[in-house]
């Protein structure tokens, strides 16, 4: 049962990203990835991270992907042109970089392959808020606190980035 | 029951198309997906290491991942909506700033 859920959620997650990556419209990429983020929560259900699957979908999902359909809808970018119109060795050289990733990490993946361990008993019911609470309220209390003001921090620069005015400058007159 | 080994691969996979596609595509907001679709590859094998070591630190860290990755789609949000009003275009190769 596992492995056919384990399977159909990868095939989903790995289709929509290729989607994701090889659409050319803006705005079927970001559904695309939305779809890759709902498959990728479920997922953490099989690895009994039930807490992370909730709050993928929340913050990433929900947050995230509605914040950057906003500034697509808001820029009302033009399409781009078809993205393999022609030859370019950009793409040559981006498709060869990415063989030589995917090898480097299949190849390290190889060489654990026999020491890998089997999924611990004892985290079969601790995926959830209370699990995760209990450490990131102790342990990690201090970068909890120092990812509030790091968020803090993000929305003052954002709106500042974002309200800039562009000056007249004097001297070009 | 599925080994660890199979959820890495699907991590490898996904964190491979992410670099593809910031290799590959032109508008800026496209780039930013991709790199959240390598920030979530990252994830799953963090949370499959911590599912199979018993080890629960691994889920913290994905919680402290997705934080850093929410300031960091806020604030380059902004900065694509600061080019744009500049260049009327999110085309990164029609973007010359800090090009010498």
């Amino acid at each position: 049962m596992e492995i056919y859920a384990f399977v159909l959620l990868a095939v989903l997650a790995i289709a929509s990203a290729l989607g994701m990556i090889l659409n050319k419209n803006t705005v079927n990429s970001a559904l695309l990835l939305v779809i890759n983020l709902v498959t990728i929560a479920g997922i953490y259900l099989l690895l009994q991270a039930q807490f992370l699957a909730l709050i993928q979908i929340l913050v990433y999902a929900g947050a995230i992907m509605v914040l950057f359909l906003f500034v697509i809808m808001l820029l009302n970018v033009e399409e781009e042109e078809k993205l393999f119109d022609k030859f370019r060795v950009k793409y040559l050289l981006a498709f060869l970089l990415g063989v030589v990733i995917f090898g480097q990490i299949l190849y390290s993946l190889g060489g654990v392959t026999d020491m890998l361990p089997e999924i611990s008993s004892d985290m079969l019911y601790v995926g959830t808020v209370e699990a995760v609470g209990e450490v990131l309220y102790t342990e990690f209390l201090y970068a909890f606190e120092l990812t509030a003001i790091l968020l803090t921090a993000a929305v003052v620069g954002a709106l500042m980035v974002a309200q800039y005015k562009v000056k007249k400058t004097e001297d070009s007159e | 029951m599925i080994g660890i080994d199979w959820y890495l691969a699907l991590s490898a996979i996904l964190f491979t198309i992410g670099v593809i596609g910031v290799l590959i595509r032109r508008n800026a907001i496209v780039i930013f997906m991709c790199v959240e679709l390598m920030l979530n590859a990252v994830n799953v094998s963090l949370v499959s290491f911590s599912a199979f070591h018993g080890d629960i630190t691994g889920q913290i860290l994905v919680f402290f991942s997705l934080a850093v990755a929410a300031a960091e789609a806020v604030v380059g949000l902004a900065i694509i909506i600061a080019i744009f009003r500049n260049n009327l275009s999110v085309d990164i190769t029609k973007v010359n700033l800090l090009r010498w």
